[in-house]
């Protein structure tokens, strides 16, 4: 996983709450293989016309918000379903954050473990940033892991609190696996404890 | 020795699979069964290939083919898709090469993995159960804590059998008295997620009690359990009590005789004490849920089948105006419309939510001796291959066929869009699935959500209709 320090970068607007996973990613486009290659199918009702052609209102299709890095939306970002596919397309287009008042579950964490930075924040704030991301190009914001705050344009900073392990995994780019693995006699003592009070779990 | 403060079913349940806590109090928590299915696992199984890593317990895991097989006859000569026939393909050479059990497409078990889990007796009362499935939340009926995981998740439980996660909050729906004439789990379920709101349940698990609830048979504590995540819970779980023992009892991968014995005097300890504290609480008398059925395009978006398609200018704030225009004119509604006059093309009985035998006695009840409306396609899809067994040899599949429903296979079918059965744009559907999101069943398509017997009576009127005003012919 590449870690997430510190990113500047365009910041697309997009202004609405429940923004769930099947606008994200539509399920038809979930029978790859690949964790790579989704970028091109982001949002893609929205974005795309049924003949494939691009919808010029949707915002990551004009021109300003086409290298956008970073997201802006509103409550509820993510909810639906747990497809990872979500954070992959997300990933695949180059956004690695996404500011909003608040995320579904699974959504929120599935981000986590492909290096891509969810930061909750009040809608009040959220609507502040909306209007910087508004100016497109001429207005890009900084969002720094490592002293956790986003910096608008105009330079005010804004903290954001963050899960302590989440941000250590982030900010060093860690593989969830290989440190619980360093848990392995812990694993096998459950397993040996549960095994003898509840057999008919094994086997 | 001091008396133990009162506990919820959730807190047991979590405390029971702590292996170990780290620094700032993320669980490392033993997950005891993990169900696996073609669409969320392929980047999981390479993720071990690339690491050299095996499956640490292949005897807790269980795969299914659900997603993106087809439920007609053509299943039987192969997947006509090719990326769906090298996502099904893909799975089948995972689970040879790391040896996990599985159940391929055209064994008499295959069916959507969250029927499945509980038929076979693979999900229990006590377990936590994962799967990279978000309606992972069904097995929550069993009185388990299941739910719903990405694919870096999947690969996590596949190496270690456990996942890092922090506690989530309490929270107890109860829903007292008695449910009326005509509706069901459904309604109860649709009603809740009109209340709190689809994200009422964010952070939180559920545990759905009260009479109305006690009283629901499996099927229905588990299309209640299912629908969790709809109001965005982590999960939704029901106390195990006599009923679910009775479920449990003689089902294949159920303890048996003496261990079962066991097993349930350790089950009996699972409800939540009295006093126990809930970080929430939400109530609702059944009495007053009426049948339910969606118009706009999130779950919370619901009404009862008497109300009428919502004004977007009587809302309250320009956003929630806005959100209401676009649902609106997406699904081609009129403000002021009454729901009954909306004209449906498609009826489709399924999906994890509402596929078991019960849910399908419910709509046969309501199609016999009487035939779908003109113009209408209705499929009725059961949800495993036991299931359709089982309607056949009550002849609920004669019933069904006579009124002019169409018989399936099993699978996930028009519930998410993604294998042949799909809406085209501007179709209207009523639907017993589970979500009713912009393009859910098909670029375009429009849902409307709704209990089984309710989506039974679209199908005969021709539009949506009040189920009070179709019961059983020959019933008082």
């Amino acid at each position: 996983m590449k870690p997430f320090t510190t990113l500047t970068g365009v910041a697309a607007p997009l202004p609405a709450a429940n923004v769930d996973t099947d606008k994200i990613i539509p399920a038809r486009f979930l029978k790859t293989i690949a964790r790579t290659g989704l970028g091109k199918h982001l949002f893609a009702n929205m974005r795309f016309n049924a003949d494939g052609s691009e919808k010029p209102d949707f915002v990551l299709n004009q021109p300003a918000y086409r290298n956008a890095e970073i997201l802006i939306a509103f409550e509820n970002f993510g909810c639906g379903s747990s497809r990872e596919h979500a954070p992959w397309a997300l990933l695949d287009f180059g956004i690695r954050c996404v500011i909003a008042p608040d995320f579904a579950d699974i959504f929120h964490n599935n981000s986590f473990k492909n290096g891509i930075l969810p930061v909750k924040l009040p809608r009040e704030i959220c609507e502040k940033l909306m209007e910087d991301a508004k100016l497109g190009g001429n207005a890009r914001l900084t969002v720094d892991l490592e002293r956790s705050v986003v910096i608008r344009p105009n330079g005010e900073e804004i903290p954001f609190a963050i899960d302590a392990f989440r941000r250590h995994c982030l900010l060093n780019g860690l593989d969830d696996i290989g440190q619980t693995l360093q848990h392995k006699s812990a694993i096998d003592g459950f397993e040996a404890r549960q095994r003898a009070a509840q057999p008919w779990l094994y086997g | 020795m001091s008396a133990e403060k009162p506990r919820t079913l959730f807190d047991k349940i979590w405390a029971h699979h702590v292996v170990d806590t780290l620094a700032d109090g993320t669980a490392l928590l033993y997950i005891d069964r993990h169900l696996v299915h073609e669409v969320t696992s392929p980047q999981a199984f390479e993720g071990l290939r690339v690491a050299g890593r095996p499956v640490h317990r292949p005897d807790a895991t269980i795969a299914v083919v659900d997603h993106n097989i087809a439920t007609d006859s053509s299943r039987r000569t192969g997947i006509l898709d090719p990326e769906s026939r090298l996502q099904v393909e893909t799975l089948e050479q995972n689970v040879a090469a790391f040896g996990v059990p599985y159940i391929p497409l055209l064994d008499a078990r295959q069916g959507i993995v969250h029927v499945i889990g509980p038929e076979l007796g693979l999900s229990l009362p006590g377990m936590t159960i994962v799967c990279g499935d978000s309606h992972t939340s069904t097995h929550g009926a069993m009185g388990a804590l299941a739910f719903g995981i990405g694919t870096s998740e999947v690969e996590h439980v596949l190496a270690t059998q456990t996942l890092l996660q922090k506690p989530a909050k309490n929270m107890r729906v109860t829903v007292d008295g008695q449910l009326p004439m005509g509706c069901t789990a459904k309604d109860i379920v649709l009603a809740i997620i009109g209340k709190i709101g689809t994200a009422g349940g964010t952070g939180h698990v559920i545990e759905f009690a009260g009479e109305a609830i006690r009283a629901l048979d499996m099927a229905g504590r588990m299309t209640v359990c299912n629908m969790s995540i709809e109001a965005g819970a982590r999960a939704g779980m029901v106390a195990p009590d006599q009923t679910t023992f009775d479920y449990v009892k003689g089902r294949p991968h159920a303890p048996q005789g003496e261990a079962f014995d066991r097993a349930v005097a350790w089950w009996s300890t699972l409800p939540s004490d009295p006093g126990a504290h809930f970080d929430k609480e939400v109530s609702l008398r059944a009495e007053e849920i009426v049948p339910m059925v969606t118009w706009g395009t999130s779950p919370e978006d619901v009404a009862p089948i008497t109300a009428l398609v919502p004004d977007p200018d009587a809302a309250d704030d320009e956003t929630r105006r806005a959100q209401l225009q676009r649902m609106v004119e997406y699904m081609g509604l009129t403000p002021g419309q009454k729901l009954t006059d909306l004209k449906v093309d498609v009826v489709f009985i399924g999906s994890c939510t509402n596929s078991r035998i019960e849910d399908i006695r419910a709509a046969a009840a309501i199609a016999k001796g009487r035939h779908v409306a003109e113009g209408v396609r209705a499929m009725v899809v059961p949800g495993s291959g036991l299931v359709k067994q089982q309607a056949e040899a009550e002849g609920l599949d004669r019933v069904l066929v006579e009124a002019g429903f169409e018989w399936r296979e099993a699978g996930c079918s028009m519930c998410l869009g993604m294998n042949p059965d799909k809406l085209t744009p501007g179709q209207r559907s009523a639907s017993t699935s589970n979500r009713n999101f912009e393009g859910r069943q098909g670029p375009g398509g429009r849902t409307h959500l709704l209990s089984p017997a309710m989506a039974a009576a679209a199908a005969l009127a021709g539009h949506l209709a009040d189920v009070r005003d179709w019961q059983p012919v020959g019933s008082a």
